[in-house]
């Protein structure tokens, strides 16, 4: 078992650190919590499972000063990639417990087959099998038809990078064009069409701020142009543009940095799919600059730097 | 005229279209997969099997409105001279909140307090309130996190809601619960409900059991004081917290708020917008100086505003109604009713390990 292997693993490392971010159940059968492990005895707590959805290493940067361990998935790793690339982390400080991964699942997906009803048990069987419990009876289902989005094209199932690696190498079956086939299918929308896709997404926002801050590469925090006064760049009204301005600026200053988590869709309460633009962009970035973020700490990020002859940007030839 | 009505299944939306007839009607549609209280056409999808993923708040303390504009004016004698002209709207249009759950229903309750019974009530929200009508539908089955009966509510709580209704199997069993409510009755799709009453009573109290209650078998514990101002505490149980506000803004009960003036060069509103004391800059003041300045105080005083200040100022009322949105909805699901536990005392496993490892006693400081 995964777990038990992760749980010795942890236990090895406790001492040497100052706190491991792992998970544990949350408040029902169906969700899992993240975890800031101090103590020996939490151990126990720890699961490793398909519930394990959040990328824990969102935290790292807040957490800069202290040794931090870290449990990750492979598409979790490119983070801790990205932060290196940018220097956002001291990666002396962060020990990687990686686990390579199968798919975890998206809760909206099981929740929309099980017609929302509290899950009483949740059940990871063989081959992505998932057996689901619940008051009005109980349901099969396949991880590969709840799984995120993100974990159909998945390329790198196995993490990056990882001071430990808990579990076999996995290799990705999944073809390389399919990661963006839905991006390219979705600009092949007139302008129109996809100005009027937005704008309805966008209206349900209520700038509660998950997105960004649940993104692992939003650094600016506090000063994000979202809530400042001075400069004032986005008013404290609740129309569509303020909404459209804000996503298209996080969108933005993700250009080349996403990493393609999908935190910022999968904790959305309105289910607005943020990751969607986001992604786009990377696509430009990928064809622009033939980069892409979070998977060689030797990189260097395109708008980090400056050439003065880009290969791909034919225009800019002297 | 009989005192309770029905609405078939199938006459529903018209029944609906109906009332907007008069009326805003905010009613819980779909769009996607995600359910919001919005205002009904006839386009709309309707949802009423699971509660919305916003509560009905919007309807009485939108998200952001105008409390006035404002327009700088040059004397025409004088151009040393201005003058300001000041507009302000508090005529609002009647409303319906269709289909919201007892618990939103609440919330409302919860407001009045602070913007009706005082002695400066808040003309806007007075306004928009004694204008709406709230006719909440009882619910069926509980939804993940939900824990209203802790709280004092129930799946039928009827006290705060203009109009129960009640899903039946062949349509809408509604029950008038104030003289506002019984306006409803006359809607032409309402037919007399006298002979759904046994089956909607039936139904009603059925739900009631099957709300989890975190609290139960924990007696009569108060609020432990004494680990609520322990740092260690917060420290331990919101770490994973990300400082977002979708539990603040998807609240029933929150009703916090920031005022701006928005302007350009010789005009502009001033504008009421919500606020959310998970969000650095809600206590940031002016010198630079912010008493929250972190994560853990920010939530300490979330959970204190709900289950200790508010109950305080307001004779024991919780201002929490168990619609478990803040648990459901949380990105990284921080659960505040397992934290209300942990400070009642009746789950005691948070405090031993902190007793034990951190060298912080906690129960000896409850008994200080």
């Amino acid at each position: 078992m995964i777990s038990g292997r992760l749980k010795e693993a942890i236990a090895g490392i406790f001492g040497k650190v100052d706190v491991v971010l792992a998970y544990q159940q949350g408040f029902d059968k169906l969700h899992a919590t993240p975890c800031f492990m101090t103590m020996p005895a939490q151990i126990d707590k720890l699961i490793w499972n398909p519930l394990c959805v959040h990328n824990l290493t969102g935290y790292l940067p807040s957490l800069k000063k202290k040794k931090v361990a870290v449990v990750v998935k492979g598409c979790d790793s490119r983070t801790i990639v990205q932060y290196m690339e940018e220097g956002l982390i001291n990666r002396e400080n962060v020990v990687v417990v990686g686990i390579p991964c199968n798919g975890v699942i998206s809760v909206n997906k099981v929740l929309k087959e099980t017609n929302h009803e509290p899950i009483e048990e949740i059940t990871f069987g063989e081959n992505g099998k998932i057996l689901v419990k619940t008051l009005k009876g109980d349901k099969t289902l396949s991880l590969a038809d709840v799984c995120p989005d993100k974990c159909k094209t998945c390329q790198y199932p196995t993490p990056i990078v990882s001071d430990f690696l808990v579990g076999e190498p996995i290799t990705s079956d999944k073809s390389p064009d399919s990661v963006y086939a839905d991006i390219k299918e979705f600009e092949n929308k007139t302008l129109e069409e996809r100005l009027k896709y937005w704008e309805k997404e966008f209206d349900r926002c209520i700038r509660c701020y998950a997105c960004r801050n649940a993104c692992p590469m939003c650094v600016c925090q506090d000063s994000c142009i979202a809530e400042t006064r001075d400069p004032h760049w986005i008013s404290q009204r609740s129309k569509l543009s303020e909404k459209f301005m804000f996503h298209m600026i996080h969108a933005l200053h993700l250009a080349g940095r996403c990493v393609e988590c999908g935190e910022c869709e999968r904790v959305c309460p309105m289910g607005i799919p943020v990751n969607k633009l986001k992604r786009k962009i990377n696509l430009d970035m990928k064809e622009l600059f033939g980069y892409e973020p979070g998977v060689n700490p030797e990189d260097k990020p395109p708008l980090y730097t400056f050439n003065v002859d880009e290969v791909t940007i034919k225009e800019h030839k002297i | 005229m009989a005192d309770t009505g029905f609405v078939q299944k199938e006459k529903l939306k018209d029944f609906l279209n109906e009332l907007s007839k008069g009326a805003v009607v905010y009613a819980p549609c779909l769009e996607g997969d995600t359910v919001i209280f919005k205002p009904f056409d006839a386009a709309a999808t309707l949802c009423l099997d699971r509660p919305a993923n916003n509560p009905p708040k919007l309807a009485m303390l939108p998200q952001s409105e105008t409390l006035f504009s404002f327009k700088y004016k040059k004397d025409p004698e004088d151009s040393r001279k201005m003058s300001v002209e000041l507009e302000a709207n508090t005529d609002f249009p009647e409303a319906v909140i269709f289909g919201t759950r007892p618990c939103d229903a609440k919330g409302f309750r919860i407001y009045d307090r602070v913007y009706i019974d005082t002695n400066t009530p808040d003309p806007y929200y007075k306004g928009r309130r004694e204008k709406t009508m709230i006719a909440s539908l009882c619910c069926a089955s509980p939804s993940p996190g939900c824990f209203c009966v802790a709280v004092g509510g129930s799946p039928a709580y009827r006290e705060d809601s203009d109009v129960l209704i009640t899903g039946l199997e062949k349509g809408y069993f509604i029950e008038p619960v104030t003289e506002k409510g019984k306006a409803i009755l006359s809607v032409p799709q309402v037919e007399d409900g006298s002979q759904y009453v046994e089956e909607a009573h039936k139904k009603q109290s059925e739900s009631h059991a099957l709300v989890n209650n975190p609290f139960a078998g924990d007696g009569q514990h108060e609020i432990s004081r004494a680990l609520f101002d322990l740092d260690e505490f917060w420290e331990r149980v919101v770490s994973k917290c990300l400082s977002c506000g979708a539990c603040t803004y998807l609240c029933p009960t929150c009703y916090c708020f920031n005022i701006t003036d928005e302007q350009s060069l010789d005009n502009g509103e001033r504008i009421r917008s919500w606020d959310g004391c998970m969000f650095p800059h809600f206590t940031l003041e002016g010198s630079g100086h912010n008493p929250r300045p972190t994560k853990f105080k920010r939530f300490k005083n979330r959970v204190g505003h709900k289950f200790i200040y508010y109950p305080e100022k307001y004779n024991g009322v919780i201002a929490c109604c168990g619609c478990g949105r803040c648990i459901r909805h949380c990105p990284v699901s921080v659960d505040i009713s397992e934290i209300i536990s942990y400070l009642r005392g009746s789950q005691f496993e948070l405090t031993n390990e902190s007793s034990e490892n951190t060298g912080v006693d906690t129960n000896s400081r409850e008994q200080k």
